[in-house]
């Protein structure tokens, strides 16, 4: 009976009990690796990786999936930096836009997101559209409509710099000073956890989510309208991507077309390796963070003890399928 | 303008889908406090007819009044909101959620102002507790809907058509996958809601439950209302002969095969999972129909399913003409000469997308393979045309997706698709669940010549008439033991219950 209590321990908490040996064993390897400046590096690395992790958590609970979303962290960032710039900056993006309140520029990039969202949620769900292929679609289209941005007069394809200071303070300013400053952008990132995870587990949206992920048609039945929910949901999850595209500008001071490629991706493992379900339904706030700390983690972690970034890839690799593999064993009916 | 008398009146109902009228002026009146049976053969209606008063399909034509007032129901939400309530056919549980979101899903308790309302948890529990409470079921609230048996689902769908407090509730085959005991639950209930007024639609393929506990029985056929008779007037053969629309003399075909020697020999068989069948024994003889009787959990399924190396064996040995075999796979049984037709034809028998040929072929493409790897495909057609011709099977075309064939022509395509294995023992699980009567009749007719053929023959059926009408002899399991085997002329219904019901 012990053993098996203990079996069933690991088996619903692997996740962090991987987490947690990732850490040891880098510390036993390296000592130096335990510190508040270690700590805080991979806080503030992990940051943007989560709140676009929890957009694509949404949509994959739904039972759907999203490609575009680093595409739309990418155009996000765009659109912010471009407003953003200090006016004695030589090569403004707009050479005559007044200082505008911070604000704005970042609740336009947070609304722009919201909108490709929308439009993603109006295709899987108004047209049947497999999420895949929607998604598929709106992830060239938007690198296409950033690049034509970028490409404008007087910009010209030329990375965006010269970013205002309350701008990038958003990135890398903290509370505080010195070793136990707190950094603004973890204090964001930890809100927007805490804001989903209320979302997840204490509202209709929430329920509804897990329920259309679960079985759609018992959703429709009990006189859900999962139209409006899907949308909704896509939506959210965009908006989420538009901070992060924000932030991310913020954190590093500037923006090009090709920011947040391949994000999806990261984005998406980070929820299966943290416990979401590819095939909709299930899937946890504190697991999806989980994820995106393993994979900050083992790229800090192992650039620090000094493993090769080719090794890393193999290691991630590794990592997304056994993941995968022992979360099937979870749910797989025992024959 | 309409009767108040009625709580529920479809009038002139019409539905037409391309290239079928699957609905054709139907009327129905259902009175308050009353249970209403409505039957039909598959493909009758019922089920159109009652998604279209559930707002999943829109009809083309006609008129719904609920009390005398007529009603517009353009989706699930309109219907529930009029007190319109639905159990569906097929079970619609969220797995991964527990069981009070299950009941209260799409209308959960709410706190809080304005768009900052947050779901209401301890209300819903006590609200479960107390629905609960009231209909005698013993589930805890937070259990996970996953984990609890289909039975039990079951009834959370019935506590969840109730919860609505309305005034009609369709069952659509609510007993499905209940136990006897479970089943005398349900009624329970159901005569409690009759008494506080509320109208049931109950539909079911079962002649004795509907006989029971209906009212009033509506009779469809081919889209079409035959007519309403009080359920007082009808017998079982009667309401078979308007759903069929010809008298029945005959449910079962007269059998002529003749049992010789044994050709496989089960020996002390137990699954490798704990709850599951135990310390099986039994012998089966060419040209022999062995049927398995049990109620739902009896282990059945998992035991044809071990024996066709589908699930694992712990201990005992499976003897075939005498030599001990080991079967570790399906390709095994396959090679020595078995053949499964599973339970669920939609999830684990058809291929919905492919064509009837291939469907067919799609167990023996092994022996349509030439020696440079390329399938021989004429004669795959051929063969697999041939088969499904001598089964007779209505087809528009052996080109058809199989999808679009009803539950009976189904049946026989994946018959089909095992006789061309030529396997010598054949493992029929439920072979004529969901089939309407006609088409029931032909399958029994195959099953009986193929046993004339020498063809063994190990048939699992939960409907006793189909149980003592095809078996040579009946072996009846309880919880996953084997309680008895009962020659043919001492299987009775009485029998097979008291054996079934062992403990």
């Amino acid at each position: 009976m012990e053993t098996k209590k203990i079996q069933n321990f690991v088996t619903q908490n692997a996740i962090y009990i991987v987490l947690a040996v990732l850490v040891i064993g880098i510390a036993v390897y390296d000592p130096n690796f335990i510190g508040i400046n270690t700590l805080r590096d991979i806080l503030i690395q992990s940051s943007t990786r989560v709140i676009i992790a929890l957009g694509v958590a949404f949509i994959l609970i739904t039972g759907g999936t999203d490609l575009s979303a680093g595409r739309m962290v990418g155009l996000t960032a765009v659109i912010s930096a471009s407003m953003l710039q200090v006016e004695d900056y030589p090569r403004r993006f707009f050479p005559d836009l007044p200082h505008l309140p911070l604000l704005v520029p970042v609740l336009i990039a947070i609304i722009v997101g919201l909108l490709f969202g929308l439009i993603n949620g109006i295709i899987v769900s108004k047209f049947k559209v497999p999420p895949f292929i929607a998604t598929l679609g709106t992830m060239v289209a938007i690198y296409g409509i950033n690049s034509l941005y970028f490409d404008t007069e007087p910009n010209q394809s030329q990375p965006i710099g010269g970013l205002r200071e309350d701008f990038t303070n958003l990135g890398s300013g903290s509370i505080g000073s010195g070793q136990y400053s707190f950094p603004f952008i973890v204090l964001i990132a930890i809100a927007v956890c805490f804001i989903v995870w209320v979302m997840f587990n204490k509202t209709r949206l929430g329920k509804n989510m897990y329920a259309i992920g679960g079985n759609e048609q018992a959703a429709k039945v009990s006189g859900i309208n999962v139209t409006k929910y899907l949308i909704l949901i896509y939506s959210i999850a965009g908006a989420l991507y538009g901070l992060a595209g924000v932030l991310e500008a913020a954190r590093t001071g500037g923006a090009t077309n090709n920011y947040g490629n391949m994000y999806e991706l990261d984005a998406i493992a980070a929820c299966v390796v943290g416990g979401v379900s590819t095939t909709g339904g299930i899937g946890t706030v504190p697991g999806v963070m989980a994820g995106v700390l393993i994979f900050t983690v083992i790229n800090y972690g192992l650039t620090f003890v000094g493993v090769g970034p080719y090794w890393q890839q193999i290691i991630k690799g590794a990592i997304i399928v056994a993941a995968v593999a022992f979360d099937m064993r979870k749910y797989a009916s025992k024959k | 303008m309409t009767d108040r008398k009625y709580a529920l009146e479809m009038k002139e109902i019409s539905k037409e889908f391309p290239g079928v009228k699957a609905l054709d002026g139907v009327t129905l009146q259902v009175r308050p406090g009353t249970v209403h049976a409505l039957m039909g053969e598959n493909g009758a209606g019922k089920s159109t007819l009652m998604k279209c008063l559930f707002g999943i399909y829109k009809p083309d034509g006609g008129e719904i009044f609920l009390h005398g007032q007529k009603a517009e129901i353009n989706n699930s939400s309109d219907a529930l909101g009029l007190g319109v309530s639905m159990i569906h056919q097929e079970l619609h549980p969220v797995p991964f959620r527990n069981v009070m979101e299950n009941i209260w899903l799409g209308r959960f308790p709410l706190m809080g102002w304005g768009p900052f309302k947050l779901v209401d948890h301890k209300k819903m529990y006590r609200n479960t507790e107390e629905l609960f409470k009231q209909l005698d079921i013993d589930i805890s609230p937070d259990t996970l809907v996953g984990k609890l048996s289909v039975s039990k689902i079951q009834s959370i769908e019935i506590a969840k058509a109730v919860s609505f407090r309305s005034q009609i509730i369709v069952m659509d085959e609510p007993t499905s996958s209940l136990t006897s005991v479970e089943v005398e639950h349900l009624f329970r209930i159901i005569n409690d809601l009759k008494k506080r007024g509320v109208a049931i639609i109950y539909i079911s393929h079962k002649m004795e439950e509907i006989l029971r506990i209906s009212d009033d029985v509506t009779i469809m056929r081919d889209g079409k209302k035959i007519g309403t008779w009080p359920a007082a007037e009808m017998t079982t053969d009667l309401i078979i002969s308007k759903m069929v629309g010809r008298d029945l003399t005959q449910r079962f075909p007269d059998r002529h095969n003749v049992p010789t020697g044994v050709i496989m020999k089960v020996d002390n068989l137990t699954s490798s999972q704990q709850k599951s069948f135990k310390n099986i024994s039994f012998e089966l003889r060419k040209g022999e129909i062995l049927g398995i009787g049990g109620l739902v959990g009896a282990q059945r399924t998992e035991l044809v399913e071990a024996l066709f190396g589908l699930r694992d064996i712990q201990t005992g040995s499976i003897s075939i003409h005498g030599k001990e075999v080991r079967i570790k796979s399906p390709g095994d049984a396959k090679r020595h000469g078995l053949a499964l037709l599973t339970e669920e034809r939609r999830t684990t028998g058809i291929f919905p997308v492919l064509s009837v040929h291939e469907n067919a072929a799609i167990a023996n493409m092994d022996r349509y393979v030439r020696p440079y790897l390329l399938i021989d495909d004429r004669r795959k057609k051929e063969e697999a045309n041939n088969m499904v011709g001598k089964l007779r099977t209505k087809t528009p075309s052996p080109k058809t997706l199989i999808m679009n064939l009803s539950g009976g022509n189904q049946q026989k395509v994946l018959l089909a698709r095992w006789l061309l294995t030529e396997p010598e023992i054949l493992l029929l699980d439920e072979p004529t669940r969901g089939i309407d009567v006609g088409a029931k009749y032909e399958i029994y007719s195959i099953i009986a010549d193929l046993a004339q053929q020498g063809k063994s023959i190990i048939m699992i059926s939960s409907e006793m008439p189909e149980l003592l009408g095809m078996s040579d002899r009946v072996m009846v399991m309880s919880e996953g033991r084997l309680t008895g085997i009962l020659e043919g002329d001492q299987a009775s219904e009485e029998e097979v219950m008291r054996l079934a019901a062992q403990h």
